[in-house]
């Protein structure tokens, strides 16, 4: 049985290594920094990168405009005080997370093959919480008064309120988001090295060697090197937990019926990663064939990719069961109605279309041949990351439209500077990932380096 | 016969092809008594920074250092500011309402360690530093691609030019070189 099991394994791992065979030190670095350096920029990166550019614009259009009116401008009005801002932050933020996930966490577990997405996966993290931390900071009111989140002598001589979740979100976001930037620079360091020593231009020779700062590949550094990256790695595991976690007590300290759940901190955080690996994989895809990485990026990336999907999608749709079932259980008429409205109120369709994304067609990921097929993978990527911004419709806004209280129950429809906003983010987020794929190596050369069969010592 | 020591010579430095000659040519180097040796390679080998006899590094003790600063300063900052400086009644909840205060704690806990880390690591390694004697050796630009390198300095007090020179050959390089500072 083992034996047989042990054939079956290796079998799956002969036809989908984790790196192409014949791959060496020289032709890895050579094909990841020819990205950078020396191919031709594909007319399809400036296409992408004009259209992305052009929807940014139509953000900084909606920002401006909301810097001179106010969030009147937006959908959002008592009693749904929250509606697509709060939504779209909490939708970035769980975006983010599978790059903590892959980079931190698969490391930690030395999953060998997180080594060619993670540079990627942390980019498209830093992307997303960029993103996210716009929202909260559009949707005060006074947007240029942010500052007065943080604790700071002022003044007015007064403090935070420490005991809100609103401002654990400030600082769970904020460290967040420097942490995964420092993570992700750290890892850069000796990329930027081999890129100073490839680039033949004297700017981009000074541009990364200023970002190697020096780094020469001295064994003592790179000792003390793995030192501080698997710390930082032990540091971002709880930390991405904490974020999500902290996320869902905005809602969950509330005393809002469908917010007010104890099962929110793990059904958001499975949340967050699973939407986050859909978005890689969205990513991924159209990627590796652009700049023919299909020896880096290979088949097994896809397939556990899209069983991690499976496995939090399942958590995930065990959590909308669990919130119908305590709906029912807690024999409070309150409860009862939310999950009743949910389903069969105004906005049942969301609540159905959500079941339909997120419920069952992650189920499709039990076939192989569904993961082995790139295009039916990426449409359930669509069709998943749909799914994850209507589950956090249905979370905010129809909790939010029928409280206790029939005289204040009202409707909400977002405007077109709401959903200007939302579509001005994805463009901003393409149009900082397309700058990154061309100035950056999008997989880190140095530790691709470290799975080649030759990087192993023979005594 | 003893070389006459050249003040400008940082050290001697032999070039290999991959990372199982290095870590051998590191190991015998040090066998034979080298201390100030060290070595070059483009991604981390753990065997080599054992065989150059570097095994230690400060930076766990700083990163947890900096993560006690961090929580305790996140814990007493809010304590201070909530309980001393302005005690303020929120829902009837104690001035000190310590479980409310444990996620703000856990950040700083989190952030202040986490830059020690980055912070302590370029420190202990010398970054950024522009300019080091190993980038003078025409072959150097390889160690960020596919080379290897080993170095005698010349501040071991066991070296001595022309033997060091001698035994590096022995260790079958592709070549050796002079490094000037």
């Amino acid at each position: 049985m083992d034996e047989r099991h042990d054939e079956l394994h290796s079998s799956v791992h002969a036809t989908h290594p984790v790196v192409g065979t014949e791959l060496t030190f020289g032709s890895v670095t050579d094909k990841i920094s020819a990205i950078v350096l020396k191919r031709k920029t594909p007319i399809s990166w400036f296409i992408g990168f004009a259209v992305s550019f052009a929807l940014f614009q139509l953000m900084m259009l909606a920002i401006t405009k909301l810097l001179f009116v106010g969030i009147g401008m937006w959908g959002v009005n008592v009693p749904v005080a929250w509606g697509m801002d709060i939504l779209n932050f909490v939708w970035w933020i769980g975006i983010g997370h599978a790059g903590t996930l892959i980079s931190a966490i698969l490391l930690l577990l030395r999953q060998k093959w997180r080594t060619s997405i993670n540079r990627f996966a942390e980019a498209m993290t830093l992307f997303a919480v960029a993103q996210a931390g716009m929202y909260p900071i559009m949707h005060l009111g006074r947007p240029w008064l942010a500052y007065w989140l943080f604790p700071y002598p002022n003044t007015m001589g007064i403090w935070p309120q420490f005991r809100s979740p609103l401002m654990w979100d400030v600082f769970a976001v904020s460290t967040y988001a420097t942490v995964s930037a420092v993570f992700w620079f750290v890892g850069l360091i000796p990329d930027f090295a081999t890129l100073r020593d490839r680039a033949k231009s004297k700017t981009f020779q000074m541009i990364y060697g200023m970002l190697a700062m020096g780094w020469r590949g001295s064994a003592r550094h790179w000792h003390r090197y793995e030192m501080a990256y698997l710390l930082l790695a032990g540091l971002a595991t709880p930390l991405v937990l904490s974020v999500h976690t902290i996320v869902s007590f905005d809602f969950a300290v509330g005393i809002i019926p469908g917010w007010h759940a104890t099962i929110f901190p793990p059904y958001f955080v499975a949340g967050a990663i699973y939407a986050g690996f859909a978005m890689v994989l969205l990513l991924t895809i159209p990627l590796r064939k652009l700049f023919g990485l299909e020896s880096f990026i290979t088949m097994r990336h896809m397939h556990n990719m899209a069983k991690i999907m499976l496995a939090t999608g399942l958590i995930v749709f065990y959590g909308y069961l669990m919130e119908a079932f305590f709906g029912w259980y807690s024999g409070n008429q309150y409860e009862q109605f939310m999950i009743w409205n949910r389903m069969h109120g105004p906005y049942a369709v969301y609540y159905w279309a959500l079941i339909f994304c997120n419920g069952l067609t992650p189920q499709l990921l039990w076939f192989k041949k569904i993961r082995s097929n790139l295009l039916v993978l990426w449409v359930i990527c669509i069709v998943v990351s749909i799914g994850m911004w209507l589950e956090r419709f249905v979370i905010v806004v129809t909790s939010l439209h029928r409280d206790y209280l029939p005289s204040s129950w009202g409707m909400y429809s977002p405007s077109q500077w709401d959903w200007s906003m939302f579509i001005g983010t994805i463009g901003f987020f393409f149009a900082l990932l397309f700058l990154f794929i061309r100035f950056l190596p999008m997989i880190s050369i140095f530790e691709m380096r470290t799975i080649l069969p030759e990087a192993e010592v023979e005594e | 016969m003893k070389g006459k020591p050249n003040p400008h010579l940082y050290g001697v430095m032999a070039q290999f092809d991959n990372p199982s000659a290095l870590v051998a040519a590191a190991r015998e180097t040090y066998e034979a008594g080298y201390r100030q040796i060290n070595g070059y390679s483009p991604f981390p080998i753990e065997e080599l920074w054992e065989a150059i006899g570097f095994k230690r590094t400060a930076l766990p003790i700083i990163v947890l250092i900096g993560g006690i600063v961090g929580g305790l300063g996140g814990f007493f900052m809010q304590y201070w500011m909530e309980v001393i400086d302005y005690p303020i009644n929120v829902g009837g909840k104690p001035f000190n309402s310590w479980p409310a205060f444990i996620p703000i704690t856990f950040e700083c806990t989190v952030l202040v360690a986490a830059f020690s880390a980055v912070l302590g690591m370029l420190a202990l390694n010398k970054l950024p530093q522009p300019y080091h004697p190993v980038f003078n050796a025409p072959n150097f630009a390889l160690a960020t691609r596919d080379s290897f390198f080993l170095v005698i300095e010349s501040k071991d007090p066991k070296f001595d030019h022309d033997e060091a020179v001698r035994f590096l050959r022995t260790l079958e390089p592709r070549e050796v070189i002079d490094v000037e500072l």
